[in-house]
């Protein structure tokens, strides 16, 4: 009972932890969008580029986290930022472009040609056609990429722990240095509680954009 | 007026050359319904969208009141051409408002005309606005979303509409529904059409003209009548298939026989009573033909429009037919 014991005692620090975590998640995935999803959008119309683009994104996601800090800590170090925030929050932004851009590439390729034929007759231009039309029926694929980042750099951003960035993490990371098991426990089951429940609600999100269909009720 | 002068379309994928559309000249008049009828594959599509430049053009050119389509802005040309597709197209992320509003929107109608114009549609389509407002595609039956593929392509009003097998997928009997309304809400609007079929059928019953095609060349055009009459070569002969001259009877009304028949004193022996053999002034003569067929007498009791007896149709009337030349049964029923 250990374990229950370092939960009641320490609860105000693992709530920070977890708050820091939060944000270190949330930045990275919220510009990680920005970029993304525009830019998923942008190689739907440049099909050679998004053969290049989806490539060098796969390629960013079998680097293991651990040596994509390795490489961050040389780079970042120029401008005194070797260690800490910066460079977790930058790989975690690497990590989480393959999930958004894939999926947001593939949800608008996806749009049944027949709404872009209608569209396009109608007398859209190419961007009324994307945001009446082709973005609104992507969502719910979007939104799963989304959903699928966020639960990849929570586990990541665990990681991050090492080179200092904070979060939940930390306890893993120390309690491994210090042998003290109960610790790493505690900062494992915080993750993945975190992630699970990170999952669920962005599930409802996800449910609450997808377009009526007869197969939904 | 729709022109189409030479057009041609050569698509090219890997190398391999396709033509769809061989040198096609015709022209549409102001009004008018053009049926572009044809196998599959035979570049009726193509050319449909051709003319809102959905397809580039290879060779010719087409113009819409004397103006070449290539001189104008795409986008403008096609808010001013409404567009049904071959399947629906409804969008799935709009209410059926929403999808009919489309181009009204994107015209800058405010919301009061826009309003206005869902429920005239809407009720030209025989549907009710207020149940059908705030419901989503799929919330429909195949022949509704149909209707509201056309209402949204009528909804700005444009002189020109393409329609693209507008009524295939559906089964006979809501075909035949939504055949006669189109009819009826053509007789009231005035558009100029061109509209896609392969059923020969549905051709005759819809087209001013109709334009057979076969492996992207235009085989023949005329109105339903000069095509059954007078087929031009071996292709349309086959296409239109032997029964052309029973196909030929649903372009005349048991009124034009009796109008042709005038002379001849008719109004002899009205003691008939109504059975259930009887046909209308405006039944078509292939229907009336079944209705002979099965009456034990050979005989159908004619009624007018307040259900009374008019007269009696018997076989021996359509003799007044027989040795009609064909472009003189015009003159029959005008
Ligand atoms: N984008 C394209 N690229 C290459 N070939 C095409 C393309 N679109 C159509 N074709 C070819 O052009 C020809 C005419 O096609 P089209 O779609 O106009 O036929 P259609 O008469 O409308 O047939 P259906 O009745 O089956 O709809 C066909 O041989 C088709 O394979
Ligand atoms: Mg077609």
């Amino acid at each position: 009972m250990e374990f229950f014991e370092f939960f009641s005692t320490s609860w105000n620090e693992i709530l920070m932890m977890t708050w820091e975590h939060i944000q270190l998640v949330g930045l990275a995935v919220g510009v990680a969008i920005l970029l993304g999803v525009p830019f998923g959008i942008y190689i739907t119309q440049h099909e050679t580029l998004s053969n290049l683009v989806l490539t060098v994104a796969g390629i960013i996601m079998t680097i293991p986290s651990i040596a994509l800090f390795g490489i961050m800590i040389p780079i970042l170090s120029v401008i005194n930022q070797g260690i800490g925030f910066l460079p977790a929050f930058l790989a975690l932004v690497l990590y989480s472009q393959l999930p958004i851009i894939r999926n947001t590439f593939i949800a608008i390729k996806n749009v049944d040609p027949n709404m872009r034929d209608a569209a396009i007759g109608m007398g859209m231009t190419t961007w009324q056609r994307l945001r009446k039309v082709e973005i609104p029926i992507a969502l719910p694929v979007i939104m799963a990429g989304i959903r699928t980042a966020v639960v990849l750099t929570i586990g990541i951003g665990a990681i991050a722990a090492y080179i200092g960035a904070g979060g939940l993490g930390e306890y893993i990371a120390r309690g491994i240095s210090t042998s003290y098991t109960t610790m790493v426990q505690v900062g494992a089951v915080s993750v993945s509680v975190l992630a699970i429940v990170a999952d669920y609600l962005l599930g409802r999100i996800q449910k609450q954009v997808s377009p009526k269909t007869a197969h939904s009720k | 007026m729709i022109t189409f002068s030479n057009v041609s379309k050569i698509y090219e994928s890997t190398g391999k050359k396709v033509t769809a559309v061989d040198h096609v000249n015709m022209s549409v008049e102001e009004g008018e319904i053009c049926v572009f009828l044809g196998p599959s594959g035979c570049g009726k599509t193509t050319l449909l969208r051709m003319v809102n430049r959905l397809v580039q053009i290879t060779e010719g050119s087409i113009e819409i009141d004397g103006k070449d389509i290539q001189a104008l802005d795409s986008i403008e040309l096609r808010r001013s051409i409404g567009y049904v597709i071959q399947q629906n197209g409804l969008f799935p992320n709009m209410t059926i408002e929403e999808n009919i509003n489309v181009v009204p929107k994107m015209l800058g109608w405010d919301a009061g005309k826009r309003k206005n114009r869902y429920k005239e549609l809407m009720e030209m389509m025989g549907l009710n606005p207020e149940e059908f407002r705030k419901r989503f595609p799929w919330e429909l039956s195949g022949g509704q979303q149909q209707r509201i593929g056309v209402a949204r392509a009528l909804a700005a009003d444009p002189p020109v509409m393409l329609m693209d097998e507008p009524f295939g997928a559906l089964d006979p009997i809501i075909r035949d529904h939504l055949q006669n309304e189109f009819l009826r809400i053509q007789k009231d609007v005035k558009k100029t059409i061109l509209f896609v079929s392969h059923d020969i059928d549905e051709a005759i019953r819809l087209g001013d003209k109709i334009a057979i095609f076969n492996q992207g060349q235009l085989m023949q055009v005329g109105t339903p009548d000069q095509i059954l009459s007078d087929p031009k070569n071996e292709f349309v002969r086959d296409f239109i298939g032997s029964d052309r001259e029973i196909k030929r009877l649903t372009l005349l009304t048991v009124k034009d026989l009796l109008n042709k028949g005038k002379k001849g004193n008719r109004k002899s022996n009205l003691t008939a009573e109504i059975n259930e053999f009887y046909v209308t002034l405006d039944t078509d003569l292939r229907n009336a033909l079944a209705v002979l067929l099965a009456s034990p007498t050979g005989e159908a009791v004619i009624v007018d429009q307040r259900n009374q007896p008019h007269g009696i149709l018997t076989f021996t009337d359509y003799e007044l037919l027989t040795g009609v030349h064909p472009s003189k049964l015009k003159s029959i029923v005008h």
